[in-house]
């Protein structure tokens, strides 16, 4: 018994409970459709936000260029679905029918190279978590190993981030440019903007998300984890240990792009469409935003943070058009100075706590009780003759 | 260079910070078993001459070789799996991890990020901490958070962390700075049980903490062995008093 309630703390399991519970009962059941598709375009970030919590929570290393590998993987599912929407007949009137419209505009005659293996669902299943690894690869490999880190790796991930948008905008015929890939219809066929297959994707979504948050902690209760807050603590002493500390950052910067692909991927899937404005600095650093105001060491605090401040900014723009901007600073600001541990910090150091100390004041109370009973059974006996008397005599008045 | 019986062959050894030269053709030969300690004036090059050795600075020249493998143009962690164990002037360890897992986390297995990921605390793992951290003397305190320890117990655990290694040769700096004077019996005692089957190198201040542990001592000065030798010898050499109480 003991164990199993060890093992559930451990895994912090009554926490991501209450969140499935949340996603999958709650919200389907109270919100429409069209809000609920909302929330699962808002869980898209929250696998970001998740990684992160990895990266810059337990690794100790911030990445302001999140938003590429979450790019990556959107423009990779997007790629597929597109392909799929310009089948020749819907594409007749174009001048060369089978390409998407926006390389039609660009005067591109046939298929390019790159875009061929993304007709097949499988390769670009694959190539949602394998770019952006590879990527990840790529950059923190060349830095981890030279030991650059703090806010050098910080600007360079912003840097890596301007240089995709950059990228994607200027080759306007491979990548429809700064309007990005619109008019995604069909999965295999199967028309993705129905609200029955809104529903299919949001349970997905929920789902890939609950499985990413397990596997995570997984990651974080193993050896792994504990070198992660080891090195971020004091890396000589790890380095001189005997690991070879780049290793471990970049595992786990791999697999922060690796979930942050998934999400770009069902991000093309639910809302229809992916574009450079998913790719650039403002969103890579507002994802880092959704982690620190759920609080970067939890993983269920950053997908609730993400919910809140995507609802906040939800809220406050439809409500405030005009100020919306400023009151969500405001928010980012007050949080982050309030609590420098985010939401999840607050539940940890203040409320339970706060909670314990009154759960054990009841139980206090509690343990005085069969003391007291006696004494209290005595006093109560005779005023309850004196009321049975009274009413008696109330009756026969 | 030739092989050699030793644990630690230091030959020629030359580091120069932008032509300052810290440590200046020095050669030092340190037996298996043997407690060795460094002591000389502040600047001497005694820290600089461990870092050397455990790859945290990189020689100019010369050659450093640990059971005749040459070291100096290995990686650190791959030197740490030979067999170095560096103890830091400061203690270093994980201020927010408990006793129990400071060691844990220096327990050699599962050293890659794959090995990491399957690593089991396995009943010999917990047997070899409870082992260890009995003879530092905190068998009682693996459930405290490290960072709760006094500055002792803290030189301790680092002692601790390195013993979990095994390692062949133990590098420490200066394991007793800030230790009350009860600490620094039982640190010297607890050193002298710990240099069996090991090489271990001392840089120390305390002249009668030195009496006590050393096997052998060398006086560095200017980044050269200046004298070498039982301790009784080192402090009646005239070269060694003038060093030490200056001109």
């Amino acid at each position: 018994m003991n164990a199993l309630k060890a093992w559930i703390q451990r895994y912090q399991l009554a926490s991501m409970v209450l969140l499935a519970v949340l996603l999958a009962v709650v919200l389907p059941l109270t919100l429409d459709i069209f809000r609920l598709n909302l929330v699962g375009k808002y869980l898209t970030y929250a696998f970001v936000a998740i990684g992160l919590v990895m990266v810059w929570g337990y690794g100790g290393v911030l990445s302001l260029g999140q938003g590429v590998f979450f790019g990556l993987g959107g423009y990779a599912m997007a790629m597929f679905l597109k392909l799929e929407a310009s089948d020749p007949v819907s594409t007749a009137i174009q001048s060369t029918p089978g390409i998407p419209d926006f390389m039609d505009w660009n005067q591109i005659t046939a298929l390019p190279a790159l875009w061929v293996p993304f007709k097949s669902l499988p390769f670009t299943l694959f190539a949602v978590v394998a770019v952006p690894m590879l990527l990840a690869f790529i950059i923190s490999y060349a830095m981890f190993k030279r030991r650059v880190g703090g806010v050098y790796f910080a600007i360079i991930t912003q840097a890596v981030s301007l240089i995709l948008t950059v990228l994607i905008i200027g080759q306007q015929g491979y990548t429809g440019g700064v309007n990005g890939m619109t008019d995604l219809k069909t999965l295999l066929g199967w028309d993705t903007r129905t609200d029955s297959a809104k529903y299919v994707l949001y349970y997905v979504c929920v789902a890939l998300l609950l499985a990413s948050m397990v596997l995570c902690r997984w990651v974080q209760t193993s050896k792994l984890g504990t070198l992660l807050l080891a090195m971020r603590d004091k890396e000589d002493r790890v380095r001189f240990s005997g690991y070879d500390v780049a290793d471990f950052k970049i595992f786990t910067f791999c697999l922060a792009a690796g979930l942050s692909g998934i999400g770009g991927a069902l991000f093309s899937l639910q809302v229809g469409f992916m574009s450079p404005s998913f790719v650039g600095i403002v969103p890579s650093i507002e994802m880092v935003i959704y982690a620190a105001v759920g609080g970067r060491m939890s993983l269920v605090g950053a997908v609730y943070g993400t919910l809140l401040v995507n609802a906040g900014k939800t809220y406050f723009s439809e409500s405030f058009p005009d100020m919306w901007l400023f009151l969500m600073a405001a928010l980012f600001i007050g949080v982050t100075m309030a609590f420098p541990m985010g939401l999840a910090g607050v539940w940890e150091e203040r409320f339970k706590p706060w909670w314990k100390e009154r759960r054990q004041a009841l139980r206090d109370a509690a343990a005085k009780v069969p003391q007291a009973l006696p004494q209290r059974a005595a006093d109560a006996a005779p005023a309850e003759a004196a009321t049975l008397h009274e009413g008696a005599s109330a009756q026969s008045a | 260079m030739s092989n050699t019986d030793f644990a630690l062959a230091v030959e020629d050894l030359t580091v120069s910070f932008d032509g300052f030269k810290a440590i200046d053709a020095l050669t030092l030969y340190i037996d298996r078993n043997e407690l060795r300690v460094i002591i000389g004036p502040n600047g001497a090059g005694k820290t600089t001459l461990l870092d050397l050795i455990c790859g945290k600075t990189r020689a100019t020249g010369g050659s450093i070789k640990f059971k005749n493998q040459e070291l100096s143009r290995m990686a650190e962690h791959q030197r740490v799996r030979l067999g170095i164990g560096r103890k830091f002037q400061t203690p270093s360890i994980y201020e927010n991890l408990s006793v129990f897992q400071n060691m844990e986390v220096s327990y050699p297995a599962g050293r890659s990020v794959f090995g990491a990921l399957a690593f089991k605390c396995t009943a010999e793992v917990k047997a070899r901490v409870q082992v260890v951290a009995e003879d530092i003397g905190l068998g009682d305190k693996l459930d405290t958070e490290a960072g709760l320890l006094s500055h002792g117990q803290k030189q301790w655990l680092e002692i601790g962390m390195l013993l979990m290694q095994e390692p062949e040769l133990l590098l420490l700096d200066e394991p007793i700075a800030g230790m009350s004077a009860r600490e620094r019996e039982l640190t010297a005692e607890l050193l002298q049980r710990i240099c069996k089957n090991r090489a271990v190198i001392v840089i120390e201040h305390d002249m009668e903490f030195v009496k006590r542990i050393a096997h052998k001592v060398t006086v560095m000065h200017q980044g050269k062995i200046l004298a070498e030798g039982a301790m009784d010898q080192v402090q009646a050499d005239p070269r060694v008093i003038e060093v030490y109480l200056g001109h």
